[in-house]
């Protein structure tokens, strides 16, 4: 007998839905617990039962009438002033475009603000922010959910600005949902004391005088990639997982022999201090900082093999309701004149065409640190790890995080 | 508890010398006692029940074919358990193994301090006080603050490693940090104030007369201990130990700060990265579930085998 359900049109959608629900679970038979269950678990965990199909809808854009924008970003990622306690470029940007910026430093890594946003962005909702600030890789994933909303670059005339080299990226063709706010490199660095003669190669590392004392990074792009460009893979080219369980089975090796001490996030920088590390695989921005803060102790380097290239992107989260104003905010910091600002704290590679010339008048030192622009030959010399599709990424992450003893 | 068992004690008075009015009181007391264990029960509805719930609830979603990260649907996917199982019961294992030791550490130390603050310095109220408050004080700065300052002082450049290897107790490569060792003390400095306060409060109520009581019946201290103090402590132990044990397991700051990629990895980085790293939520929530209904099967047997009666 087929389905007869009810001829008012609220009801009919009501037990339509509740049949379509029913259809699901079938297969999994325990028709009620699995219903009482699914109706909790939906609710109170960071799952989505979207499934693959349904992307969020994307909010109404309230900027004119309310003229505000909020932007969540890493720690120390925008130039502040100690003394006034504010942020000097964007009490600016308020003043020329009398929007009203909320500045929060909310991330404080791609997975644990993924983790912390994913419901509310799978649901459509409004998350509290109308910029984010994602790595390549976390703005691949967002791009590929549809969490993201598209950018009218007619509002960001100065996206032209944007350097060649980050105008082409497989992740976002045409730069239509994301744009760059600073790039870095991962490399290598040394303590100069302890390893007088330096390291030119990841091998190096592995040296027995070493033994120990070598820390990696626990971001599987980097120091994956370093272990892959070590095996002379091209990592932004093509290759798949037969390259990678070779790259992960060297990493593996040095794991379990002792070589490497502890794979770090962030903190690899405490152990370079109190010595326990002697060598590390690292972000570039924060050998600087770290010499800077306590004396010149420490080098950075490409490795010969080269290193990698990531950037983070600023994109408008898909519940944000201002949108217009956060690409009001983009808009501004692609002025070579307010990029040169921010580069000059930041210490980080500065995407924005013209930015160099700005400078001039800012700090003319800094125009010659290659940390901010780097020269061309250290450009050739860095990669950017290649986009993977969501089963790789899952299967990479998985064998990466056991690698490492997770 | 006491509310609940007030009317069944009052109906050992024979039914017929008790008046009507009487009756009626005690059956409004029965009434007051569940209103009042009502917020209570509320708030464990809430914030406990519901959360279990959801949490047994996305252990057994599945990931459909072709799904992208972070997409899950509600099934019954029981083989969760059974893949999380057979990948990281290792780590479940030393998980308890290192918190099983903590505890014991921890008890070692914890006893003496709290049986000389309750029992040997008993009137000595300023002494006693003072060091109370360098048990607690600890409590002032964040736990992973602590731990961060331990990893410096424990460095392998730092003083006591130097001092260790001047000594042969250390071998010239070795170290302190990034061992499995690391990580036990840190389990057990960090949890020791839970130790050591629920065994004082214990011991500052034991009446002394007692221990007199073993001399004058010529056992000498340490049969007194074993038969009088440490019985009538055994509340404040059983108490200490599962405040130790019961968060040690599940912790993973020490594991992350101070172990290594080797051997020290604990169950609570597993889940922590499960769900972080590998957006595996289904997996995540299969280990958490596994690892509270094997904390409460490993409490049932230690508080049957030594516990009072109260606390089941």
């Amino acid at each position: 007998m087929p389905n007869r359900l009810p001829d008012d049109p609220r009801l009919r959608r009501l037990v339509g839905a509740q049949l379509s629900r029913r259809n699901i679970l079938m297969g999994a038979g325990g028709l009620s617990l699995a219903g009482l269950l699914a109706a909790c678990g939906t609710g109170g965990t960071g799952t989505t039962s979207n499934g693959p199909a349904g992307e969020p809808a994307v909010a109404e854009d309230l900027s004119a009438a309310e003229k505000e924008v909020n932007w969540a970003n890493w720690t120390l990622y925008l130039d502040y002033d100690d003394q006034a306690q504010n942020y000097p470029s964007l009490e600016a940007f308020t003043a020329a475009t009398g929007i009203a910026a909320n500045y929060s430093e909310d991330i404080d890594g791609n997975d644990t603000y993924f983790g912390k946003v994913q419901a509310q962005l799978a649901a459509g909702q409004d998350i509290g922010q109308d910029v984010i600030t994602l790595t390549d890789w976390m703005t691949a994933r967002l791009i590929r959910l549809g969490y993201t909303q598209e950018l009218n670059h007619a509002n960001i005339p100065n996206a032209a600005n944007l350097l060649p080299t980050l105008k082409k990226v497989d992740f976002d063709p045409g730069r239509k949902n994301s744009l760059t706010w600073q790039s870095g490199f991962a490399g290598i660095a040394w303590n100069k004391e302890a390893v007088p003669g330096g390291l030119k190669t990841v091998a190096d590392l592995w040296k027995p005088e070493l033994k120990g004392r070598v820390e990696v990074l626990d971001e599987m792009r980097d120091t994956m990639g370093l272990m892959l460009l070590e095996r002379g893979v091209d990592i932004s080219g093509d290759w798949g997982s037969d390259e990678f369980s070779n790259a992960l089975d060297d990493l593996t090796k040095q794991i379990s022999d002792g070589q490497i001490r502890q794979v770090k996030g962030n903190s690899y920088k405490e152990d370079l201090i109190s010595g326990d590390a002697l060598a590390v695989m690292c972000w570039s921005g924060d050998i600087t900082q770290l010499n800077f803060e306590n004396g010149d102790k420490w080098e950075f380097a490409l490795p010969d093999a080269g290193g990698t290239l990531w950037s983070d992107n600023l994109m408008v989260p898909v519940g944000a309701p201002h949108k217009a104003n956060a690409e009001a905010l983009m808009d501004f910091y692609y002025d070579p004149k307010n990029a040169a600002t921010v580069a000059a704290y930041v210490n980080y590679i500065c995407p924005v065409q013209g930015a160099r010339e700005a400078m001039e008048k800012i700090d003319p030192e800094l125009v010659e640190n290659p940390l901010i622009f780097p020269s061309d030959e250290c450009l050739a010399k860095s990669h950017v790890f290649r986009s993977l599709s969501a089963d790789e990424e899952t299967d990479f992450t998985n064998r990466f995080q056991k690698a490492i003893g997770n | 508890m006491s509310l609940l068992t007030a009317p069944r004690s009052a109906k050992a008075k024979p039914e017929e010398t008790r008046s009507a009015s009487e009756i009626r009181a005690d059956k409004r007391r029965g009434r007051v006692g569940y209103l009042l264990i009502l917020p209570g029960f509320i708030f464990m509805l809430l914030f406990f029940v519901l959360p279990v719930f959801s949490l047994l609830a996305t252990s057994l979603y599945t990931k459909p074919p072709g799904a992208d990260i972070g997409q899950f649907v509600p099934a019954l996917q029981f083989s969760n358990y059974a893949a999380v199982l057979g990948s990281y019961w290792p780590e479940l294992v030393r998980s308890f193994a290192f918190a099983l030791i903590a505890t014991v550490a921890a008890l070692a130390i914890g006893y003496p301090m709290a049986y000389l603050v309750a029992v040997r310095l008993r009137g000595r109220k300023l002494l006693q006080g003072i060091l109370l408050v360098l048990i607690i004080a600890p409590f002032f700065t964040s736990f992973i603050l602590r731990t961060q300052a331990w990893k410096q002082i424990l460095a392998d450049e730092g003083p006591v490693v130097a001092v260790l290897r001047a000594m042969a107790l250390l071998p010239e490569d070795g170290r302190l940090t990034a061992t499995a060792f690391a990580v036990v003390c840190g389990l057990t400095y960090n949890f020791l104030p839970f130790m050591t306060l629920p065994i004082y409060a214990n011991l500052e109520r034991l009446d002394t007369r007692l221990i007199e009581a073993g001399g004058d019946l010529y056992a000498n201290s340490f049969t007194t201990f074993r038969t009088v103090t440490l019985p009538l402590s055994m509340p404040g132990v059983i108490a200490g130990t599962l405040l130790t044990f019961i968060p040690a397991s599940g912790d993973y700051i020490n594991a992350a700060l101070l172990g290594n990629n080797q051997n020290t990895t604990m169950i609570g980085q597993v889940i922590d990265s499960r769900f972080f790293r590998v957006v595996d939520y289904p997996g995540a929530s299969a280990l958490s579930f596994v690892l509270m209904l094997a904390i409460l099967f490993l409490v049932i047997l230690y508080v049957r085998r030594f516990g009072t009666k109260e606390l089941l």
